[in-house]
């Protein structure tokens, strides 16, 4: 049921999450995803979560700790398709998904990713070369 | 006041969790509630649900529809788990004892109009949250 397809698009690997993930399924997804980054060398990583009608303080975790994982092996993430009402809840539940990258769609995120990767880690780090992506 | 019920609903994994949130969305819908009040009550009841699922490992979600002079909609979440020794705490932002972000409370709390929380360690754990029309 944990069954996540991942693609590989120019430097950055695609993961849409469709399926609800219990607590196991949930770390082999993160596993598989850091997996798929060394082995494909991957130095970005877009999560489509446009599918998710409910994102709660778990999964939101998920994706945070995920982003931290992939930026420790080198890729940067970029989480998109926040649907609005999505974006409200989290606001109020208090997640703020600091130090990931958000965009409103699939092309606007690999746009983003494109521009994040291509300047230097430490201007990342502050936000200077993304900034409106940053929330 | 008036009120109905649907069957409650066991929470004994995550399959529950998710159905728990489909109702509760669907009764909300039905009621009339917007896509964003919708959003609010199903996260609520998914982090409510997913404490029972974590701490008590079963417990029982009931959903009522309140149909006085005002309308709204009541969710209980029960369960005969371990209890809450400070409720107090558990209602602090980022206070957790399992290496959670520790908002489950507090936000359904902040997503909800109104949350009850009754507690007694050895004996369970009852949360009552309503969201007005």
């Amino acid at each position: 049921m944990a069954e996540i397809t991942m693609m590989k698009i120019g430097p950055a690997l695609i993961v849409p999450i469709q399926v609800e993930l219990h607590n196991r399924a949930a770390a082999q997804v993160q596993e598989d995803i850091i997996q798929n980054i060394e082995q494909t060398g991957a130095r970005g990583l877009l999560i489509d979560v446009s599918k998710l009608a409910v994102v709660d303080s778990f999964l939101g975790r998920l994706i945070g700790d995920t982003a931290a994982m992939a930026r420790i092996m080198g890729c940067q993430t970029v989480v998109v398709g926040l649907q609005p009402e999505v974006a409200i809840t989290l606001m109020e539940l208090g997640l703020h998904l600091e130090g990931v990258y958000t965009a409103l769609n699939t092309e606007t995120g690999l746009e983003l990713l494109e521009r994040v990767i291509g300047d230097k880690v430490d201007e990342i780090e502050t936000g200077h070369s993304a900034g409106e992506g940053v929330i | 006041m008036e009120t109905k019920s649907i069957p409650p609903i066991e929470i004994t994994s995550v399959e529950g969790i998710i159905a728990v949130r489909q109702k509760v969305r669907e009764l909300a819908s039905k009621m009339g509630f917007g896509t964003v009040e919708q959003t609010r009550i199903a996260t609520a009841v998914s982090e409510l649900a997913r404490n029972i699922y974590q701490f008590a490992g079963k417990g029982m979600v009931t959903i009522f529809s309140l149909e006085g002079d005002r309308k709204g909609i009541q969710i209980v979440c029960e369960d005969d788990g371990p209890g809450i020794a400070d409720i107090e705490l558990a209602m602090t932002d980022g206070y957790s004892t399992i290496k959670s972000l520790g908002l489950g409370l507090p936000g359904a709390k902040r997503l909800m109009d109104e949350f009850l929380i009754e507690s007694e360690p050895g004996k369970g754990t009852k949360v009552t949250i309503t969201k007005w029309l």
